[in-house]
């Protein structure tokens, strides 16, 4: 039994510093995406997360660049990007897409620029690998409270904005009926996402940011239909998947070739696709069960309507 | 700036502006901007796949931009689109950063595929180019119809007969052949600012497809030659200016927008007939906008 727990957790793991701080703080970020994640996949934003994850890895080139702390170029680019995307985009879900499109190819571009001036400015190419793909073990525990704040920062949004949020999501129009500022729901929405994705990526990096940003909370809303529910399931699995990426990663530098650790992003990363696609495909075989009656019980006024998530506002042109 | 080496650049990169001039204007008007993100950057993955095992980079570039695209389109017809879209996209990319440290002596040349290398193109580059970006084309010119139609009203297009996911696919399949034509080329991140930022401009200045569509090839021709010359001036990366002129023309078609609306209301409140080519052309809602 201690045999087989040290060939898990590899010696030291429990001991080390910056091991504990990954985990309080990969746990911290990824389950304030997760939680965020669930509205994103529910409005239809993934897009727009994905993103503002670009946009931040921009910030962070660019903090790189003048020496500032990294968390406050990820942090104000992506702010930025979710107020030039609120801007531009229309209501309806095709201008928005339009309008991130927009701000990521500007956003690309600078990034460009920065990752140019930074190789021919001064010389450290290595730095393009950690802002792409994140470093978690070069945080500080110093910042562990600026990671708290931010954190309960996002949450506290999407706690307040909790039912508006869904109802404005389901349908605009019902919504804004109702008397809910959808614009100012969005933008606030956005805002919050903003913070969470900037603080995932400057962590786990721009490529698992994403995926823990959608991943968790597509496969959790394909295992229920209730929001709540949804959240706590996004959260329990966005909370596993870090929590054993940060192992993987620790364990990796023990295993051959010795003394370097593996990429193991991928690993999670393909971790999160099946367990998305296996809620799938749980959720495909209980709809067949569940046959017509279902689908006719469905139809009542609730939140989730329909047998996937409420499908997107109506098309431009429809009415 | 006209010669040697810069001309093949200058036809390389008029080619690859027209066909996502083309391209992007479907793309914008599907709403697929996220897709035109994806496919590229699943096409890097592969790309360093390819070089990992020598074999020729466009051919693992294809490949993967194909599966991507497919895998967006199966799995997107019972899900929600955006979400598939993204889980693909982080798994190309985790493959891609895992081919690349396993080879880490082609990382410089994999990661000039994320921002190009347009300076540097040979004459079997334009050739090849220059094939893909036929059958691109061609294939627009065939399913222009239906494509515009299952773009703009799916509804509609349904009631007559198109088969709206299969038109999808074909879409899809479409995108990851431009994929594979440009990426070599200009890299994955400034085909996608190229395939949204002209024709999100475009479309605010006409609202008819073909005015449009002709106005998203002109502007993704202006942006490029002026990025080129811009690059060949400063040194700095051609994409910079490409991303930054997207929006700024996409800037402009707002404030057109609005200025014509604002106008429009003025000759409105007048008393004299306002109704003009914008009126009947919005209520088509091409534009997306509420009329």
């Amino acid at each position: 039994m201690g045999a087989i727990l040290t060939g898990i957790f590899e010696p030291g793991f429990f001991t080390s510093e910056p091991v504990r701080v990954a985990v309080i703080v990969g746990g911290a970020v990824s389950l304030v995406s997760a939680v965020v994640g669930v509205f994103t996949v529910i409005r239809g934003q993934s897009f727009a997360g994905h993103s503002l994850g670009d946009l931040g890895t921009t910030g962070g080139s660019g903090a790189f660049l003048v020496g500032a702390n990294p968390l406050w170029g990820f942090v104000t680019f992506a702010i930025l990007g979710a107020g030039a995307m609120e801007l531009f985009g229309a209501r309806r879900p095709r201008g928005r897409d339009m309008a991130t499109g927009i701000v990521l190819g500007a956003g690309l571009g600078i990034a460009a620029l920065f990752l140019y001036l930074g190789t021919t400015h001064s010389n450290t190419t290595g730095a393009t690998i950690t802002i792409l793909f994140g470093s978690m073990f070069v945080i500080r525990s110093l910042m562990i409270p600026v990671f708290a704040l931010l954190s309960v920062l996002a949450l506290a949004v999407v706690a307040l904005l909790y039912r508006p949020l869904l109802l404005s999501a389901v349908s605009q129009d019902i919504a804004s009926a109702r008397g809910v500022p959808v614009r100012l729901i969005g933008a606030l929405y956005l805002l919050a996402m903003a913070v969470a994705v900037s603080l995932s990526c400057v962590t786990i990096g721009a490529i698992l940011s994403t995926a823990v940003l959608i991943g968790p909370a597509a496969a959790a809303l394909r295992l229920t239909k209730r929001p709540g529910l949804a959240i706590a399931w996004a959260a329990v699995i966005g909370l596993a998947v870090t929590w054993l990426w940060i192992l993987l990663a620790y364990d990796s530098y023990y295993w051959p070739p010795a003394g370097r650790g593996w990429p193991v992003s991928f690993f999670v990363v393909a971790l999160i696709l099946v367990v998305y696609l296996l809620a799938d495909l749980a959720n495909g075989q209980k709809a067949r069960r569940a046959g017509p009656r279902a689908i006719a019980s469905d139809k009542g006024p609730g939140v989730v309507a329909g047998r996937a998530w409420p499908s997107l506002p109506p098309e431009p042109g429809a009415e | 700036m006209f010669s040697g080496f810069m001309v093949n650049a200058w036809i390389v990169a008029t080619m690859v502006a027209v066909v996502a001039g083309i391209i992007g204007f479907f793309t914008v008007l599907r709403g697929s901007a996220f897709v035109a993100h994806a496919v590229p950057q699943a096409g890097f993955a592969g790309a360093a796949g390819a070089s990992l095992i020598g074999v020729s980079t466009l051919a693992g570039l294809g490949t993967f931009a194909a599966i991507s695209a497919l895998s967006i389109g199966f799995l997107g017809k019972r899900g929600r689109h955006d979400a598939v879209t993204a889980l693909a996209l982080v798994f190309m990319l985790g493959l891609g950063a895992l081919f690349l440290s396993w080879s880490e002596e082609y990382a410089s040349a994999i990661y000039a595929l994320l921002f190009g290398e347009v300076l540097g193109v040979s004459s079997n580059q334009v050739l090849a180019t220059a094939a893909l970006g036929v059958v691109c084309i061609a294939a627009v010119v065939i399913l222009y119809r239906p494509l515009l139609l299952t773009s703009v009203v799916p509804e509609l297009a349904e009631a007559r007969g198109v088969r709206t996911h299969r038109m999808e696919l074909c879409f899809l399949v479409v995108v990851a052949l431009v994929t594979t034509m440009s990426v070599p080329v200009v890299g994955a991140l400034l085909m996608f600012s190229l395939m949204v930022g002209a024709p999100g401009a475009a479309r605010s200045f006409t609202d008819k497809p073909l005015g449009a569509l002709s106005l998203s090839v002109g502007i993704s021709v202006a942006i490029v030659w002026t990025a080129i010359a811009a690059s060949y001036e400063t040194d700095w990366p051609v994409g910079f200016f490409v991303g930054v002129l997207g929006a700024v023309f996409f800037i402009a078609g707002r404030g057109w927008v609005a200025w014509r609306r604002s106008a429009a209301g003025r000759v409105d409140s007048t008393g004299h007939l306002a109704i003009g080519p914008i009126q009947p052309a919005t209520a088509t809602g091409m534009n997306g906008e509420p009329t």
